[in-house]
């Protein structure tokens, strides 16, 4: 076990100390939840930090409910770890601020959940609190999430505007309830009210390009098959790992596991931008490996998310640069399941997916398919400026 | 007063005060997956029937939010479940309920690092809590760790995935955690980052990390005490059984035999049964200190359920076939077709299988005579009209079911109450 604590953290657990034994946590002003907040926030992997954000998450814990903003602010900054650490301080504090029959200070609550500047699950964590005590704010709180960085604040608002629409349907043109709907659309973020939207606007007669919605990218270069025999070909570099981060050649030859193999045209026209490719290669082949790639036009130097759907073991490339790779076959497949952050240089973008099926035989272990999309971090799409 | 009263008075004041202090040392527990030794066996005297619409029987029922098949456990007079909702089942719940009112006494959130997809039948909240009496440990598909005290005080919070990022399987992870000595120990088996690890209890500190067979597995590790006295953990996987000093990680035996990686090791009486084809029953702390073979039946097979033991019988559930057998020798004595599917373990009180299907029927088989002259027949089914996944737990006389949104307590009620 390691205990070793760095020189700030020495520090820190003789001021916690300090300040708990010498005063009353009633009387702890800002700076000194600062501190604490910041000593919590100072937790790292692998346990890094935890001894003396024990100590401060006690004196934290034990503040007085009129604090309860303070402490908010104190996840700004703050990693995966270090929030769910403040989440547990906010809601013990709360918590018992309601067992003792004291309110919250709503009115500094409300302000602070509306101020976009506060981190996203400060401002869930305090939304969540007051409508335990206050029902009835919500509806006043929507219009200010609908563009949210918080997708769970975000998803409370789509749904009032999912539910407006389904409300006009019977009054109104069926003009106006797919505006209303597509309005829902426009700013959702997640699948199952997507998909809400969009069925009801199709069924009304509208029309919606979902692939664009996602962002999915649907034109491809494909290549099979390479040898993946006992899985060992994802990591060998097979030649169009060299061809397909400089160029494609449609007239070059490569050697797989079958001789004269040559890009191809692969376009997906499912719904959620998935290529099949055993319906592109009907041989089926097993322990193979399929290379996919195309361009994207960036309208700038942006960073972006690549969100990968794939059942089978994959690794992504952007401009030759490998950005994640994941030796996992048949567990399961989904919208964004591997998620990368990515650098887009200006103009034409190289992606290059390697996607490898192994040999299992059982009907659940067949599925040879991908999908990708370029999205920012809140799952908006980024199209290409050539769409 | 003279001193052997003024002793006796401080004994029974002593005890007042530390009961007192102490509720969780009231009464019977069930601290974790398949109760205290891991052995689902339950002193309880627990109902034959009741009606989940007309509320005979049923203690209270009080609503869980988001989803979970994981299964309550009980520590004194509090109940704790664990559950996950959002659209990713990327949030996280520890729940902590009154046993006789059903009453929620506090609730606590937080957030998954991990990856928190799985197969829809399954929910992040799919690892059953663990308690050691002070301590609540609670742990999810997306490999975090949380512990906090019993009145839901944070002690540590650890992402295990956000650590080894590689760690999680799409379909659901469900191995349970344990408790053995000073630390708390997980089993994360996946293709990613694969490994057991223990965890200071205290700190959450990790004490011991141990690469594992990169390949899905869902059985839980289980418990039992070395020859040498020492807290000892055994891993099963689809490759073998490897047994590690909890509190040291050193390697005590490992044993190459095709194991399940669903159903999970079971130690009773210094003998230690698991799924390998069949069930296979070994010896453990031998001269020789490695497990030796007692006996193995093919036709004992566990799938989604682990086994139970109580006495010189055993008692299995290979399908939807429950089976009883002779734990001396493993001949199979009786075996009793039931409905549905199962992934819940059946639990064992008062010469009574309770078992129960992934539709919510509960299925109740009488056991009639003890060892070899043992016979079986189903004396009870009662609908709970609602999915349960969760191995259920035993205390005080009652049984408490986790439902994909509820948790019950079903009691032998007298007068209605």
């Amino acid at each position: 076990m390691n205990l070793h604590l760095a020189p700030r953290h020495v520090f820190r657990v003789i001021c916690i100390g300090v300040v708990a034994v010498l005063s009353n946590p009633v009387d702890c002003v800002a700076g000194e939840i600062d501190e604490l907040t910041a000593t919590i926030r100072d937790i790292g992997p692998k346990g890094e930090g935890h001894v003396a954000a024990q100590q401060a998450w006690k004196s934290l814990s034990a503040q007085p409910v009129s604090e309860l903003v303070t402490v908010l602010k104190g996840f700004q900054g703050a990693n995966q770890l270090a929030t769910n650490w403040l989440r547990g301080a906010v809601d013990a504090i709360a918590q018992t601020a309601l067992n003792e029959s004291k309110s919250l200070p709503e009115t500094e609550l409300q302000a602070f959940v509306i101020d976009h500047e506060n981190a996203p699950l400060a401002r869930l964590t305090a939304y969540e609190w007051l409508l335990r005590v206050n029902p009835k704010i919500k509806k006043s709180l929507l219009p200010h999430f609908l563009d949210d960085s918080s997708l769970e604040l975000r998803r409370d608002a789509v749904a009032s505007l999912l539910d407006s629409a389904k409300l006009s349907a019977d009054k109104s043109q069926a003009e106006t309830v797919i505006a209303a709907y597509r309005r829902a659309l426009n700013h959702a973020r997640d699948l199952d009210q997507i998909d809400e939207a969009t069925k009801q606007i199709t069924d009304l007669g509208g029309m919606v390009d979902l692939p664009r919605h996602f962002g999915f990218l649907l034109d491809w270069h494909v290549i099979a098959p390479f040898d993946n025999t006992n899985k060992k070909g994802l990591d060998i570099n097979y030649t169009p790992e060299l061809d397909a981060n400089r160029f494609i050649d449609s007239a070059v030859t490569h050697l797989g596991k079958l001789p004269d193999l040559k890009w191809k045209n692969a376009a997906s026209e499912e719904r959620f931008g998935i290529v099949d490719l055993n319906g592109i290669y009907p041989d089926k082949y097993k322990g193979a490996i399929a290379y996919a790639h195309t361009t994207f036009e960036s309208s700038s130097a942006q960073n972006v998310q690549l969100r990968l759907g794939c059942i089978n073991a994959n690794k992504i490339w952007i401009n030759g640069k490998l950005l994640t790779r994941n030796n996992v076959y048949h567990a399961n497949m989904m919208i964004d399941q591997y998620i990368v952050n990515a650098s887009l240089k200006k103009g034409s973008n190289r992606i290059l997916l390697k996607i490898a099926q192994n040999e299992q035989e059982e009907s659940w272990a067949q599925r040879w398919q991908f999908q990708l999309r370029v999205c920012d971090s809140n799952g908006t799409a980024i199209l290409a400026t050539d769409r | 007063m003279n001193n052997l009263i003024k002793h006796r008075v401080n004994i029974l004041t002593m005890t007042a005060f530390f009961l007192t202090l102490s509720p969780q040392l009231w009464a019977e527990e069930w601290n974790g997956f398949r109760g205290p030794q891991g052995n689902p066996v339950s002193t309880s005297e627990l109902p034959l029937v009741w009606d989940v619409e007309k509320g005979s029987n049923i203690g209270w029922k009080s609503e869980i939010p988001g989803r979970g098949v994981s299964g309550p456990i009980v520590v004194g007079n509090r109940i704790f479940v664990t559950a996950s909702g959002g659209v990713n089942q990327q949030r996280l719940y520890v729940l902590c309920f009154d046993v006789g009112s059903g009453k929620q006494l506090w609730r606590r959130d937080f957030w998954a690092t991990g990856r928190t997809y799985s197969h829809p039948t399954s929910a992040n909240a799919a690892p059953t809590p663990v308690s050691d009496g002070k301590l609540l440990f609670a742990f999810y598909s997306s490999n975090d760790l949380v512990c906090l005290d019993l009145d839901g005080n944070l002690k540590w919070f650890r992402g295990l995935a956000h650590d080894y990022p590689k760690a999680g399987n799409d379909v659901g992870m469900a191995a349970s955690p344990v408790v053995a000595g000073n630390v708390v120990i997980v089993q994360i088996e996946n293709q990613g980052d694969s490994f057991a690890c223990a965890v200071d209890k205290n700190s959450g500190l990790e004490v011991w990390r141990k690469p594992r067979d990169p390949r899905a597995n869902w059985s839980s590790p289980t418990t039992y005490t070395h020859g040498n006295g020492a807290p000892t953990v055994i891993l099963q996987s689809g490759s073998g059984l490897t047994a590690f000093d909890a509190d040291t990680g050193t390697s005590i035996w490992d044993i190459g035999l095709s194991c399940g990686t669903m159903s999970s090791p079971l130690v009773v009486n210094n003998a230690l049964y698991v799924t390998s084809g069949g069930i296979t029953k070994l010896g453990l702390n031998t001269p020789s200190g490695k497990p030796k073979v007692i006996w193995a039946v093919n036709k004992l097979n566990s799938n989604g359920a682990s086994p139970v033991v109580l006495g010189d019988n055993f008692y299995t559930l290979s399908g939807a076939i429950a089976k009883g057998a002779n734990s001396n020798t493993g001949e199979i004595l009786w075996q009793l077709r039931l409905k549905g599917r199962f992934w819940a373990t059946p639990i064992l009180a008062n010469k009574h299988l309770y078992f129960i299907n992934q539709d919510g029927l509960v299925q109740i088989v009488e056991l009639e005579g003890d060892g070899d002259s043992q016979a079986a027949s189903i004396v009870s089914v009662i609908d709970m009209g609602e999915s349960v996944l969760g191995t259920p737990a035993a205390a005080d006389n009652a049984l408490f079911i986790r439902s994909d949104k509820h948790l019950w307590k079903v009691t032998n009620m007298v007068n209605g109450e």
